[in-house]
């Protein structure tokens, strides 16, 4: 590892450490410090090939810097940075690491070129992910993380399988287009691990079901990493993956549909987290330069507000204790500065222009377009009528406006209103200025999202989503339900199938337990006998003839040794005099 | 926020507001139709983008739509009482 290439990674995992060392001003300016520089580390990077390390005869790249993993490493950075201005009041260390050494093993599967690096830093986010739901310290928080953890480590695993099938199958680790290996099981393998990541249906509900429980500034961290560096990956291997492009639809209605049902505001956003990413799946299906552009431009805005989103969210939460839509209501008399910024991620999502979001999501709507595919086209439209409606209408009307429950929750703490303030101007200079994010993606960019049709086709579909919106007020209010997901198959399915895993259990445990009789009663037991046997008859023996030998040469010494001192004494005081005396006079 | 708070409890101008929000919609769908026949805008990808306020119409079917299907939905099937799972 050479001067010019320092981690950025790197940084923030070992600098998180100084923290707990730290108090005061100097714990909060590292705390800002360390992602800050992680970030210009990200900005000054050329593209090329660092930190290229030789390990059990393979090569592995933990430094690959390409115009993709550049884009993706800018906005982990700057989430890190934002997410730990937002966290800047929290007394607690652990988490601030946690976050830290998740932020830096987001930046390290972005740079690593190789899978075995990308396993290592993926297995990392697992754990640092978890560690922030469960540091909210609740039964229920330790709960969703464990099922959190049990679903990633499944993840893990098919990603560890597939990296040694594909390793077996070529020789090598690198990680790039894995197109030509298509319908191979490393192919299969790899991309099912991906897909968990990205939470893709049915293996998404890990995601609403463990990021509501974090705790209000870890979700922050927790909307960014995980789902986005899966998209990075699928956008690296998987782009043009016909399969993808219809999950990906698919996927954004889904979480549309749960979020007409759901009450917990974080839970909410959680399945628009869901619905979003399923655009950026859509993109890298589609895989044509534009789509795949989207893919990436739509994780960069994604990433920044629906961070916002959840620091809104957040805010409410830490400041009412509330999560429920159907117990809030009335916040906006006072928190009008958090109504204001939440609202901007809002317009993002929706994808209103002038926001980052119509200048991204655009991009995958208009690729699904160019490709002629009616189909997904109204797919992916619908569901941008639907994140409208949930993100921009629902949740604000029913958290800020709706019945005044005579909720007097206060203004967040300065910080927590600085990070959404940044977080919501990145989001407005990104839409009133798109090519500083079409500048950097991964191909050229010819593009325009500002035409005469698109803005009034845009404002046109989201006015009247909300004429519907108001049309079917009544119908949307708040119940306090969960819905079903897969998640039930491991929450109810498996505890329902317990007495039947149990019978099964039983007999297994008395064949085996029989098994064990045999071997021991017949084998162990009988050896372990003839053992004693041994140890009694020659090893006892031999211990009392060398302990009586030993006692027998002891009683001689005693009887030649005396033992006092001072007779030792007087015979060496005699010697040496004898010696003296020899040396003088012996010549 | 006392801007707000004045126009949201105050019935004469929230009808007011109510009154602008439906002449807007008015205009967009208006503006719709006519904006890319005034400007000469791009050849749409596909014929049913050319029907007249087209977006605005499908925002409207779209929302409505997944609204009633969302709730049939939870309703049949999806929807449980808050404590099931942990029960």
């Amino acid at each position: 590892m050479t001067l010019e290439w320092v981690h950025p990674g790197l940084v923030l995992i070992l600098g998180a450490w100084v923290l707990p060392f730290l108090k005061g001003r100097a714990k909060r300016l590292v705390m800002v410090l360390l992602p800050a520089s992680a970030l210009v580390l990200c900005l000054r990077l050329e593209p090329g090939t660092y930190g290229v390390v030789h390990f059990v005869g393979q090569e592995l790249v933990f430094g690959r810097v390409d115009r993709l993993s550049l884009v993706f490493s800018y906005v982990f950075a700057l989430l890190t940075l934002l997410g730990m201005i937002y966290a800047l009041h929290v007394d607690d260390d652990a988490q601030h690491v946690v976050a830290l050494t998740y932020g830096g093993a987001a930046l390290g599967a972005t740079f690593a070129g190789d899978f075995l690096s990308l396993f290592v830093f993926s297995e990392v986010m697992t754990v640092t992910a978890v560690l922030l739901v469960w540091l909210r310290r609740t039964s229920a928080s330790v709960a969703a993380g464990f099922r959190y953890l049990l679903l990633h480590v499944f993840g893990g695993l098919c990603l560890l399988g597939g990296m040694v099938l594909y390793w077996s199958q070529t020789g090598s680790l690198t990680f790039g287009n894995m197109s030509p290996y298509t319908g191979s099981a490393a192919f299969n393998l790899i991309l099912l691990a991906f897909l968990l990541n990205a939470a893709v249906p049915p293996l998404g509900a890990w995601l609403p079901d463990a990021y509501p429980e974090a705790t209000a500034t870890g979700a922050v961290f927790l909307t960014a990493f995980t789902t986005k560096s899966a998209v990075y990956a699928l956008i690296r291997g998987y782009g043009g993956t016909e399969i993808l492009v219809w999950w990906g639809a698919a996927m954004a209605v889904y979480g549309v549909v749960y979020a007409v049902l759901e009450n917990d505001a974080r839970r909410l956003l959680a399945y628009h987290i869901i619905s979003q990413v399923g655009y950026m799946v859509c993109g890298v299906g589609l895989g044509t330069e534009l789509a795949l552009n989207g893919a990436a431009a739509h994780a960069f805005s994604h990433i920044l507000y629906k961070a916002l989103l959840f620091m809104g969210a957040g805010a409410v939460l830490q400041m009412s204790g509330l999560r429920k839509l159907s117990d809030m209501g009335g916040l906006y008399k006072t928190m009008p500065f958090t109504l204001a910024l939440y609202m901007v991620g809002a317009f993002a999502i929706s994808a209103v222009p002038l926001f980052s979001g119509f200048v991204s999501k655009s991009m995958v709507i208009s690729a699904a377009g160019e490709s002629y595919r009616g189909a997904i086209f109204l797919v992916l439209t619908l569901a941008s009528s639907g994140t409208f409606l949930h993100t921009g209408l629902k949740l604000p009307y029913y958290m800020f406006f709706g019945e005044d429950r005579g909720l007097r929750a206060q203004e967040p703490p300065a910080n927590m209103l600085v990070a959404m303030g940044l977080a919501a101007a990145a989001c407005v200079l990104i839409g009133v200025f798109p090519t500083l994010l079409y500048s950097h993606l991964p191909y050229p960019v010819d593009f325009v999202p500002y035409t005469a049709r698109h803005v009034v086709d845009t404002l046109g579909l989201l006015g009247f989503t909300a004429l519907g919106f108001f049309l079917l007020l009544k119908q949307l209010d708040p119940e306090p339900i969960v819905s079903l997901d897969t998640d039930w198959f491991y929450r109810r399915g498996l505890s329902a199938s317990l007495p039947l895993v149990n019978r099964g259990l039983a007999r297994l445990e008395s064949f085996v337990g029989q098994i064990y009789d045999v071997v021991m009663q017949r084998y162990v037991l009988r050896a372990a006998t003839r053992l004693r046997e041994l140890d009694a008859s020659v090893i006892d023996a031999t211990a009392v003839g060398v302990g009586g030998l030993t006692q027998t040469l002891s009683r001689g010494l005693r009887t030649t040794v005396t033992g006092n001192a001072q007779y030792y004494g007087l015979m060496m005081a005699a010697g040496v005099l004898a010696a003296i005396a020899f040396a003088v006079f012996g010549r | 926020m006392t801007f707000l708070e004045k126009h949201l409890e105050d019935p004469v101008r929230l009808r007011r507001m109510k009154r602008w929000f439906y002449s807007g919609l008015a205009a967009l769908a208006l503006s719709e139709a006519v904006v890319p026949r005034l400007f000469h805008a791009e050849p749409a990808d596909f014929c049913f983008e050319d029907f007249p306020a087209w977006e605005s119409i499908y925002g409207l079917v779209s929302c409505v739509v997944i609204i009633e299907v969302s709730k049939l939905l939870g309703k049949l099937w999806l929807m449980r009482p808050e404590n099931y799972y942990d029960s």
